[in-house]
């Protein structure tokens, strides 16, 4: 049908070469990468090194039984003699930003160890965290060696848990997804997915609304209608629309990855002079915990799960598009009555975004397992899922449950979508409409 | 002459009541046709019937013979009363968008929007977007979009309401000229002076049903009064008992001096050469005598207020 296709292409053209449209597309990459790129910046100026002093008259912390302050890469301890007016005054020559005084105090229990701070510039966040905890560090190994104790056998009380999953009937995959990591990076995924699809059905499910409701404002709906049937031209706003925002998807999924990769390009060295500090300094397994999640990310298999991610979009978009059309030619010209229609179809769209949250917790559970069937809730819950591989007959059942539902609700839209476009002022009985609906056409 | 669509019982059913109630009526093709009937009538229902926009629920509707049916749609042209366009679209986009729909193939659509363009003398208008046009531009527009794809059968719903005295002309030569190539030309209108001037045929409907339709010389004479105006100059005269005719009130309250002019309605069996007779004989000196013939308005009211034929 030719038609449809003219409509379509209406739809779609007069959206993409608006100004808002270029503007949104273009502007949010950006916005994008300005944010990863001016937090990339800060993080590497946050390596700026500060000196604090340290005046300890009383030796609260036994720096002079040689217990020394344990330095980090951007914040160093200089510990300093004499009494606090001079080490005050003394600050700018020997470059320090603040003064530390620790202050007289009873050193028997020393649950609450009390610290001032002199400087007339702000301590950051950061630094300031740094102080207590490495101070608390501190005054803890001197509890320790006060309370007789071993600090090789009390670190020896730490135990990090490792859980990895292993299958019963399922055949085991290889080596790469022993890892515990991949729940994490699956409900990561998961929650992703589930986030875009609900953001795509609001936007542009609002978006067939608002086309139904202008065409109807200005009156060319008639016009329109003497040449075409109603219900072409709901599908072909459904489509059009739907093109729409694939093609926004396409250009952000193109140029968001090509932006990212740029920037961490950009700020590559730093980083990685950054990692390596920080690694020697804490001792912490973060390089071994970002290797693992590459890893983890690298063993889905995007392929099928790229697949099904699309054909649930499709269809779940073109479900409440369809529903969203019909309340836009239901509405009156009053738009404020739309907002209070579009909230009840938006009810089952943000409870599929909350269930799925739920879901993913339990990928395998009831509440899972239903919620990704219920095709008013499965096009956000099942791509969720996916990354956890359920059985290939459950996506296989939801996929049919949807497309059947999809296909109920676009029939069912049609009808009240003819029926709403012709009405204008008069207000008609709720009934009446429903059995407006019915009549054959 | 052959009709072009003929409505046969045709119903259509809401839900409490019948907005089109077993209508039957025939428009002849190539003709200047009135569709005529007071708000709430059922035109707008039975409009959209014509223009498939909806289904009847009961009667046919035959185009040219044939059954009403998509196919149609390319021989019809529509203006409905509420007039529209998309505000964000240019122009030259809209019309062709528009005739494309009515299944126009786009070079030839491109190729008559110029012609048409060239005759309004708007063609600098190609681009602009419609929201910057104003209301009498827009519906310009939107004429030409309506007979762009050289319908057979012309539906115009109010088309001179909103347009300025220029405009409604340049819009009415056109409809003329169209009518002249053989277009079938619908009016629905509330403006009976222009049925008057324009018609050729009419129906009148009212709660749905055919009150009254045919031609519009053969309406006239079957609602004459036999009313006439008599102008004279100099003296009066008397009317006796045994003249043919009785004075009758001016039907419009026409300024008239009623020392020069009378208006009379002839008495049964009477004729206007009675009349004439009669007056000679008195030595009146007439000047001016005319059949008054009732106005579509005066029929339009009697129809409605009256019970059918």
């Amino acid at each position: 049908m030719d038609k449809i296709w003219l409509i379509i292409k209406r739809e779609y053209w007069t959206r993409v070469r608006k100004k808002s449209f270029l503007l949104a597309t273009i502007l949010a990459p950006l916005g994008f990468a300005l944010l990863m790129g001016v937090s990339l910046w800060l993080s590497t100026q946050g390596a700026e090194e500060k000196t604090v002093a340290v005046l300890d008259e009383t030796d609260v912390l036994q720096t002079r039984q040689g217990r020394a302050l344990k330095d980090s890469p951007y914040l160093k301890f200089k510990l300093v003699n004499g009494n606090l007016e001079t080490a005050k005054k003394g600050l700018d020559s020997l470059k320090c930003v603040g003064l530390l005084h620790i202050v007289a105090q009873d050193t028997a229990q020393l649950r609450n160890l009390r610290v001032d701070y002199y400087s007339d510039s702000e301590l950051g966040l950061i630094s300031l965290e740094f102080i207590k905890n490495s101070l608390s560090e501190h005054v803890k190994s001197i509890k320790v060696k006060k309370a007789g104790l071993n600090e090789t056998i009390l670190a020896s009380f730490e135990t990090s848990v490792e859980v990895s999953p292993k299958t019963i009937l399922k055949p085991a995959k290889d080596d790469k997804s022993a890892g515990s990591m991949r729940i994490y990076v699956a409900t990561a995924l998961g929650g992703i997915m589930m986030f875009l699809i609900y953001i795509v059905v609001f936007i542009y499910g609002n978006m067939v609304m608002r086309s139904v409701m202008e065409e109807k404002t200005n009156r060319i709906v008639e016009v329109i209608i003497s040449s075409v049937k109603p219900f072409y031209l709901m599908l072909g706003k459904i489509v059009g629309v739907g093109a729409v925002g694939i093609t926004q998807f396409l250009i952000w999924a193109i140029t968001v990855p090509l932006l990212y990769m740029g920037i961490i390009f950009l700020f590559a060295p730093r980083l990685s002079e950054l990692a390596n500090q920080q690694s020697a300094a804490a001792g912490d397994v973060n390089i071994n915990k970002i290797n693992a999640i590459m890893a983890e990310l690298g063993s889905f298999d995007y392929g099928s799960i790229v697949i099904f991610f699309l054909l649930f979009f499709i269809m779940g978009y073109v479900l409440y598009a369809s529903l969203f059309a019909a309340v836009g030619s239901a509405m009156s010209d009053d738009w404020g009555e739309g907002q209070s229609l579009t909230l009840i179809i938006a009810i089952p769209v943000i409870l599929g975004f909350y269930i799925g949250t739920a879901a993913i917790q339990n990928p395998n559970g009831n509440l899972a397992f239903f919620a990704s069937m219920f095709p008013l809730f499965s096009p956000i819950v099942m791509p969720a899922r996916i990354v956890f591989e359920p059985a290939w007959w459950e996506i296989a059942l939801s996929l049919l449950l949807l497309l059947a539902n999809s296909v109920f609700f676009v029939w069912l839209s049609g009808r009240i979508y003819r029926v709403g476009i012709l009405m204008y002022g008069k207000k008609v009985g709720f009934w009446e409409f429903t059995k407006f609906m019915f009549r054959k056409e | 002459m052959p009709a072009i669509l003929q409505l046969q019982n045709v119903v259509k059913q809401y839900q409490n009541y019948r907005a089109v109630d077993n209508l039957s009526f025939e428009i002849p093709e190539a003709s200047v046709f009135g569709f005529l009937g007071p708000n709430g009538a059922g035109k707008t229902s039975t409009i959209r019937i014509i223009t498939t926009i909806t289904k009847a629920d009961g009667g046919q509707i035959l185009f040219n013979n044939q059954p009403l049916s998509p196919t149609h749609v390319a021989e019809i042209g529509y203006m409905p009363e509420e007039r529209g366009l998309y505000k964000s679209m240019k122009v030259g986009e809209t019309v062709l968008y528009l005739a494309q729909l009515k299944g126009m193939k786009k070079s030839a659509a491109k190729a008559e929007l110029d012609l048409w363009l060239k005759k309004f003398d708007i063609s600098s208008w190609y681009d602009k977007p419609i929201e910057e046009l104003s209301k009498g531009m827009q519906q310009k527009v939107q004429f030409i979009s309506t007979v762009l794809h050289r319908p057979k059968l012309l539906i115009l719903d109010e088309p001179f309401s909103g347009l300025d005295p220029i405009n409604a002309v340049l819009i009415q030569d056109e409809i003329t000229e169209m009518h002249r190539n053989g277009t079938t030309i619908v009016f629905s209108t509330h403006r009976m002076e222009q049925v008057e001037l324009i018609c050729e045929h009419i129906v009148l409907i009212n709660k749905g049903k055919n009150m009254l339709n045919g031609e519009v010389k053969a309406i006239k004479e079957q609602f004459k009064k036999h009313i006439y105006k008599v102008d004279w100059a100099g003296e009066g005269f008397s009317i006796e008992e045994n003249a043919p005719f009785v004075p009758t009130t001016a039907p419009n309250a026409a300024n008239f001096n009623p020392a020069q002019s009378l208006y009379i309605q002839l008495k049964a069996d009477s004729s206007p050469q009675a009349v004439l007779r009669y007056l000679l004989d008195k030595s009146v000196n007439i000047v001016g005598f005319n059949e008054i013939l009732p106005t579509f308005s005066e029929i339009f009211i009697q129809t409605v207020e009256n019970k059918p034929f």
